[in-house]
């Protein structure tokens, strides 16, 4: 084994490796379970309308064919998520459709046969008659009179926010230099894990629970989900998420369907499996995104902004989300639009509308992506309208080093970040790549692109609270216990999926207790196992998971150094842990080894006076404010005239999380980001015909990009330690996702200089830059 | 009535008699009827390559093969890939080059790259590219599968001089 003086700044590869690489990972699908059932659901065909029938009987005469079962067999129960807010408009997601149905793809039978085959087999013979009713589809209908999706919404509106009112933003904009009123929409998208949803309920008689085994990054939220609308106390729910093949937001939520199956395994004590199929996941589970911001900016001559005023539309699709609600993606759009700019005057009003789509869950990024994009959006605009130059612009108005703390308009305390720094990095690395020369080249379309952003982590109570959740997240509760080989468990309530917590919580607790990272195992995903927590999401984990687990170590720490102590009649104070032994500080000779002390409170308590407490375990918490990291981003990106195809040739990223527990780690979540950022800027989108039909079912119709789409991405660290939090770390995951689509529109924007086209959207398709290229300038509606 | 035929196969080795429905597709048979779970289903319509596994060699998405195509045929999956606890180069470069996260793509990644490496490529990122770009990953951005392809690719040209 190697040593480290530090475990944390180490490139140490990945606990969740090896197994990955087998095979031998246990994914909720690889999990045999004897003779589980199957199940299948029947969906609604259309995007709006009244159930008038369902005929169940053909279905239930096939062989194989164990039960199918109505929204009546299931007592008409649903998710409820509540914002307790007189803004918000609480609705219920049934888990099964049984008056209405709301959008093409709602479930609305489920059969359970002995097979996957069998059970699809019969839900094509189920008939479910539904009399179709006008839909709602998109942002550009709203204003007249609507099809109604909830009667408790009439004018579809389901949460309402005017934040951060001043009466003097108005005459602040009308007496501007410089009025720039711009609308900029993001479309629908799908966070497209490779692993779609899956699930296992079974009914244990012996230990009187539902065991609910799915793919989630939320397991006590699922147990509450699922105790809740089963109307059972939570003991009696266990819920376990074994590795999960990516979340990305899309599993942060409960899904109706791992409920029914929860229900069917209970009402048939028998287990019960479902496994989403691609066009489910695509067409029926959850989506992001879909928002529109108007918006009005207020410069000086200098390029210094003098006030902005948002109306930000969500279109939230036909139910709020359980536990988060529809209200997550407005309320952060509405608090946290000025970003790393000093806006001084601000006011926004956010909206959420009900609409015939499936419902939306907080897709990495959650707002962030739209606003990042709408602040350089709008610098650049106001850069090319004065005549300055776009670093600059962004330099005069950005929250400058000696400005920290800075507190916003928005009423948030931004503690240090680098945003000037990032930003300077990254425009000369751009030189160093030789861009500039690039960009001059005769006869190519291209263009730089530039995003300078932060990005609010790791959310904990008091900042939650102010959403007015009736499930506020924030904490973590981790334990850390040594067993009497010396070896360590730690347990957190936070759920890792990819981002690789066995690896950096296991250097976090590695550093604090002397002992090598390959000794400690991180155990999660397991409601009965772990305390209660809030999941992985939100850039939250390591900071608040991670920080938890380091409370306890240090804590347990101090009991080994009692212990040790004790058996080496020194003063614990003078006890370090290092290298797996205790020892004396500066007597090296006078040292037991970790694994004695472990041996001895185990097995020979009898020895020990100091060890009041027996065994070696220790519980720490965190729950830190909430912290800004940030990053510069740009890309190099070339239009091919022939096609409107886009190039991305180049990319670079200036990060600064704070302390990087593990580089490699911290990389590869910004590049995976990038790829998912450049994905929704050029190549997905969940297209709706206007009567609500998805078209977009398979992936040859959603474009997740390939190897040839993802350039090579050039990451740069820098590091400005954070003290709200136990470990110097900010959060980081969703960063490369939120800056990306800023990022290439504004390469975009660059390349298309000479046709000032203007754009503000996402996903810019080939056939508009065809047609933007194609144009001579002269004819060019000035944007 | 079920459409029930007895198909013989070698997999990663081994030699199996299955009676197996016609419709039930390769990855099905692998994963429920062999245990052989680390072919993953993500898309099941041939676009993602999740599950890619070698047929005679060939690199194929198991899911748009039936069961019984395979009959008479020898198969590699991921399972075949480490000796005992020892990983394979291509295995341990991915874990070396951050090439997975999630993990959940990652045998079809390796099985594609093992059936890349088997032509005897001379090493050519783009190349590299090009060949994986058959198969998706979320998690990554595809830079660490790029990397660890084509470092294999060099070290395996050197042994072979």
């Amino acid at each position: 084994m190697t040593t480290a003086a530090t475990w944390v700044g180490n490139r140490l590869p990945r606990r969740e490796d090896p197994r990955m690489l087998r095979g031998t990972g246990r994914f909720t699908d690889d999990i045999s379970s004897g003779h589980a059932l199957h199940a299948a659901f029947v969906r609604s065909p259309m995007a709006s309308g009244r159930i008038v029938g369902v005929d169940v009987s053909a279905a239930l005469d096939m062989s194989g064919v164990v039960a199918v079962l109505t929204s009546a067999d299931l007592d008409d129960a649903g998710l409820r998520a509540v914002l307790e807010r007189p803004e918000f408009i609480a609705t219920t997601m049934p888990l099964l459709a049984h008056d209405r149905v709301r959008y093409a793809g709602e479930p609305v039978v489920v059969v359970i046969a002995e097979s996957r085959y069998l059970a699809e087999d019969a839900a094509e013979a189920v008939e479910v008659d539904v009399e179709e009713m006008p839909a709602v589809t998109s942002l550009s209908e709203l204003g007249g009179e609507l099809p109604v999706v909830h009667e408790e919404a009439p004018d579809g509106v389901l949460v309402d926010l005017q934040m951060f009112q001043d009466d003097m933003l108005e005459s602040a904009l009308e007496e501007a230099p410089l009025l720039l009123e711009r609308t900029f929409q993001s479309g629908r998208v799908h966070a497209a894990p490779m692993e779609s949803r899956a699930c296992l309920a079974e009914w244990v008689d012996r230990d009187e629970q539902l065991v609910l085994t799915l793919s989630t990054q939320v397991p006590h939220q699922v147990r509450t989900g699922v105790a809740q609308a089963l109307d059972l106390p939570e003991r009696a729910v266990r819920v376990i998420s074994p590795d999960v093949g990516g979340g990305f937001g899309l599993k942060c939520v409960v899904g109706r369907e791992e409920v029914v199956v929860a229900a069917a395994a209970k009402r048939l004590r028998q287990p019960v499996r479902w496994s989403e199929d691609r066009q489910e996941n695509l067409t029926a589970s959850f989506h992001g995104r879909e928002q529109e911001y108007r918006v009005r900016a207020g410069f000086d001559e200098a390029g210094r902004i003098i006030g902005l005023d948002a109306d930000i539309r969500c279109n939230i699709g036909a139910y709020s989300a359980f536990p988060f609600s529809c209200g997550v993606e407005p309320l952060m759009a509405a608090t946290e639009l000025p970003g790393v700019y000093k806006v001084p005057r601000y006011a926004a009003r956010a909206r959420g509308f009900a609409t015939n789509k499936p419902p939306t869950a907080p897709y990495r990024g959650v707002s962030r992506p739209q606003i990042v994009m709408v602040m350089e959006g709008l610098m650049e605009e106001a850069a090319a309208r004065l005549g300055l130059d776009r670093v600059e612009i962004r330099r005069r108005n950005t929250i400058a080093t000696e400005d920290f703390p800075y507190l916003g308009a928005n009423g948030i305390t931004y503690e240090p970040g680098s945003y000037i720094e990032a930003l300077e990095m990254c425009v000369e690395e751009t030189r160093k790549h030789g861009w500039w020369e690039s960009r001059a080249e005769e006869g190519k379309i291209r263009g730089i692109g530039l995003a300078n952003f932060s990005e609010r982590t790791a959310y904990g109570t008091a900042t939650m609270g102010m959403r007015k959740m009736a499930m506020t997240p924030g904490f973590e509760v981790a334990h850390v216990k040594m067993d009497a080989s010396g070896d360590v468990v730690v347990t957190s309530g936070t759920c890792g999926h990819g981002q690789g917590h066995e690896t950096t919580f296991a250097q976090l607790v590695a550093d604090r207790l002397g002992i090598h990272p390959g000794r400690i195992k991180l155990r999660q995903g397991d409601t009965d196992l772990t305390s209660f927590g809030w999941g992985t999401f939100g850039s939250r984990s390591l900071v608040i998971g991670g920080g938890s687990a380091a409370v306890a170590a240090r804590r347990l720490a101090d009991k080994i150094r009692t212990i040790a102590a004790e058996m080496l009649e020194a003063d614990a104070a003078d006890i370090e842990l290092i290298e797996g032994h205790a020892q004396v500080s500066g007597a090296p000779d006078a040292r037991v080894s970790i694994d004695d002390v472990a041996a001895n409170v185990h097995f020979r308590a009898h020895t020990l006076t100091s060890n009041e407490e027996q065994l070696l375990e220790a519980r720490g918490t965190a729950d830190p404010s909430g912290m800004f990291s940030n990053a510069c981003h740009a890309a190099l990106v070339e239009i091919d005239p022939g096609t409107g195809g886009v190039e991305v040739c180049d990319y670079i990223v200036v990060e600064d999380c704070g302390v990087v527990v593990n580089p490699m780690i911290v990389d590869g979540q910004v590049r995976g980001g990038v790829a998912q950022g450049i994905a929704s800027a050029l190549f997905e989108e969940l297209v709706y015909s206007p009567d609500g039909q998805p078209m977009a079912g398979t992936f040859m119709d959603y474009l997740v990009p390939t190897a040839s789409e993802i350039p090579q991405i050039a990451v740069h660290h820098l590091e400005t330690p954070c003290d709200l939090t136990e470990t110097g770390s900010k959060g980081m995951g969703e960063g490369g996702t939120i800056g990306a689509p800023a990022t290439i529109l504004s390469a975009l924007n660059d390349a298309l200089r000479d046709h000032r086209a203007g754009l503000r959207h996402v996903p810019v398709a080939p056939a508009e830059l065809k047609r933007l290229v194609g144009v001579p300038t002269a004819t060019q509606e000035d944007a | 009535m079920k459409d029930q035929h007895l198909v013989t196969m070698r997999v990663n080795g081994r030699e199996h008699e299955l009676v197996i429905e016609s419709r039930k597709t390769l990855a099905d048979v692998l994963r429920q009827d062999l245990g052989l779970t680390g072919t993953h289903l993500g898309c099941e319509h041939g676009i993602c390559g999740a599950c890619t596994v070698l047929m005679d060699g060939e690199p194929i998405r198991a899911c748009l093969v039936f069961g019984v195509q395979a009959d008479g045929r020898e198969l590699r999956t991921v399972e075949s890939l480490a000796d005992g606890d020892e990983l394979n180069d291509l295995q341990q470069a991915f874990s070396k080059h951050h090439g997975l996260q999630c993990g959940f793509c990652t045998p079809g990644f390796l099985m594609l790259g093992e059936a890349y490496l088997s032509t005897n490529p001379e090493p050519d990122r783009d190349e590299v590219r090009e060949v994986v770009s058959a198969n998706l990953c979320r998690c990554t951005g595809y830079q660490g599968i790029v990397d660890a392809v084509c470092e294999v690719a060099e070290k395996r040209k050197v042994s072979r001089g």
